[in-house]
């Protein structure tokens, strides 16, 4: 072996080592940071922070049951929105447009979902928070819901494409009408897709902070209807980390903990459907 | 061959059929409905653009383009300048991705080259899942954990090494904008072992082969070949990830230590265009002053947009490639 051979073979086990390095360093600062979330979070989590409403700024306690429940009812308002529009016209994408319109629908999409989301809320608040004269839950679910409407779009497309020719024939060759083809034939194929980038889009926006700020803002209590200002979680770990009082950093750790562990589950949940069904390859 | 083209063709083929009968089918109803969806698709997407232009109409006839590069920011004088939020925005991504970039490529050279195929699959399942975190969990850690990391150890450590240089020069705060880079750092990281491990894997076999069946070691082969052909796709990781660290709002925010200055120090507190559109959006009185922010919001908007169309551009002409010389 000559030494120049030896050289070369040096280097080349030091650079794949250094890779391994980096990957070791990446997952591991990942998951150290996780680690610490699920411990902390987990000290600070009790029964009333489910249960009760904040308490009044010095005081410790309560929780932070209204921002539950605001983050639900705006999860609600997005997927009204979102999903409708993500779903349908995905199935004019795929099934129904020419190249040309098909090519305009997937780049606003694209542009859609680049958009960064602070700039989301600003024209939500332009676009509802102005012209109703204040923050609402209807607002705020707007926005969220403008943000899955690109993800939706995008993936259910891929899956509705990724069905089989052969069963779209079929149907035609059975004397079904092209609507009742994609009815009861394409959609009901393609569903485990359908459901996973419905349940990924949803969980990509559930803890979306900066479209909420002048939409839901916020609120201390209750927030009765869709028209008046709600707390939602996300907000709410905002606020509370970067005040001043120690009660309201636990309850934000809490409020993390709690976040985090309903998007991964709903990622996980995702992803298990996809890989449990359709023999579909992805593109 | 011949015999197809022979046999009529047999009942109703689709499009062929009159308008008549497939409106009575529901076909052209169907079609019409979820155009329209479609279609709310590209109206919203101009709607957006439209009130972000039409939004800041005072400040662009004020300033002009001297907007972008007047440093006061002075909302009881109504002078508005970009330049600190822009310097913040750029400082910061800047610095996320002279780490990320270096440690995620790496990292997904070694998923894609080395590892095994299910330690890659498992590590790459959990990354997507990291990917999935909120920025505002990612602000909440980088508060806790991070600042005070960096106030006690790596700023002082830092001051006592590189001091002289004027970009670690200034009391240690533990915010600022080197701060707000490491949070972004570890929040982009996945995108770009995610999307560079892709491409990297789409890189056809025989390229590997044919470089180690010249007598190169294994990291020549990778090095030298695989990653230069899968070079568009890897940039496009990065275009990716600098279009999300500039547009990032919540994790800078809580971080960043919210002041309009502009400093070589990365010591030093700074702002971006993110976090003063959060902070100061809601109490901005008067109409110049909430048209400035929606102006920086069109800013930050053209700045996003332009990277992304540069990645995905990226992203197809390297897979393009990849998958056409595999058929090959």
């Amino acid at each position: 072996m000559t030494a120049r051979l030896r050289w070369r073979k040096f280097v080349s086990g030091f650079m794949l080592t250094m890779t391994g390095i980096c990957a070791l360093v990446a997952v591991s600062v990942l998951f150290f940071i996780l680690g610490y979330l699920v411990y902390h979070g987990g000290r600070s989590i009790n029964w009333s922070f489910f249960t009760k409403l904040p308490k009044p700024v010095g005081e410790t306690g309560g929780g932070m049951a209204n921002a539950i429940v605001g983050s639900a009812k705006l999860l609600v308002v997005a997927s009204m929105l979102g999903v409708p529009v993500g779903f349908l016209g995905a199935v004019y994408l795929a099934e129904f447009s020419g190249s040309n319109v098909a090519f305009v629908v997937r780049y606003a999409a694209d542009l859609l979902n680049g958009v960064p989301s602070i700039v989301i809320g600003i024209f939500a608040y332009s676009l509802v928070v102005l012209p109703f004269k204040h923050f609402s839950t209807l607002a705020g679910g707007f926005a969220l819901g403008l943000m899955m409407i690109p993800i939706t779009l995008r993936s259910t497309e891929e899956f509705l494409l990724a069905v089989p020719r052969a069963l779209r024939e079929a149907a035609m060759a059975l004397g079904a009408s092209k609507w009742k083809t994609i009815a009861t034939v394409i959609v009901p194929a393609a569903y485990r897709g359908i459901l996973t980038a419905v349940l990924l889009a949803f969980a990509r926006v559930a803890g979306e902070t900066a479209p909420l700020l002048f939409t839901a803002f916020g609120n201390r209590f209750w927030s009765p209807g869709w028209n008046q200002p709600t707390a939602s979680l996300p907000v709410m770990i905002f606020t509370y980390a970067v005040a001043p009082y120690e009660d309201w950093h636990r309850q934000a750790w809490a409020a993390g903990l709690v976040l985090l562990g309903l998007i991964l589950v709903i990622n996980i949940v995702a992803r298990a459907i996809l890989a449990r069904g359709i023999a579909v390859p992805r593109a | 061959m011949a015999a197809t083209t022979t046999v009529p063709s047999a009942g109703p083929i689709p499009g062929s059929r009159s308008f008549l009968s497939r409106l009575r089918e529901g076909d052209e109803i169907a079609r019409l409905v979820t155009f329209l969806f479609a279609a709310s698709v590209v109206l919203v997407t101009l709607l957006l653009i439209f009130e972000l232009w039409q939004g800041s109409v005072l400040p662009r006839h004020k300033f002009g383009l001297l907007f972008l590069v007047t440093r006061v920011w002075d909302p009881i004088a109504e002078q508005f300048g970009a330049l600190p939020f822009i310097y913040g925005t750029l400082m910061t991504a800047t610095v996320a991705l002279a780490i990320a970039v270096p440690l995620g490529i790496g990292a997904a050279v070694f998923l894609a080259e080395l590892a095994p195929a299910r330690l890659s699959d498992a590590l790459e399942f959990f990354i997507d899942l990291l990917a999935a975190v909120p920025s505002v969990i990612y602000g909440l850690l980088g508060v806790f954990i991070v600042v005070p990391l960096m106030r006690d150890y790596v700023q002082p450590g830092l001051k006592n090494t590189l001091g002289f240089l004027p970009l670690f020069s200034g009391p240690a705060y533990g915010i600022g904008f080197l701060t707000a880079g490491i949070v972004l750092t570890i929040m982009v990281i996945p995108y770009i072992i995610s999307v560079s491990r892709e491409v990297l894997l789409s890189v056809p076999r025989d390229q590997r082969e044919a470089a180690l069946g010249l007598g190169s070691t294994r990291w020549e082969s990778t090095w030298k070949v695989v990653v230069p052909f899968a070079r568009g796709g890897i940039m496009g990781s990065i275009f990716l990830a600098l279009a999300r660290a500039l547009g990032e709002t919540m994790a800078v925010t809580m971080v960043i230590g919210n002041t309009p200055t502009i400093s070589a120090s990365l010591l030093s507190p700074g702002y971006s265009i993110a976090a003063v559109i959060a902070n100061e959006f809601t109490e901005a009185t008067g109409d110049m002053y909430l048209q400035a922010l929606i102006e920086l919001g069109l800013v930050l908007f053209l700045l996003t947009f332009v990277l992304n169309g540069l990645a995905r551009l990226l992203i197809v002409i390297t897979s393009q490639r990849g998958s056409g010389r595999a058929h090959a």
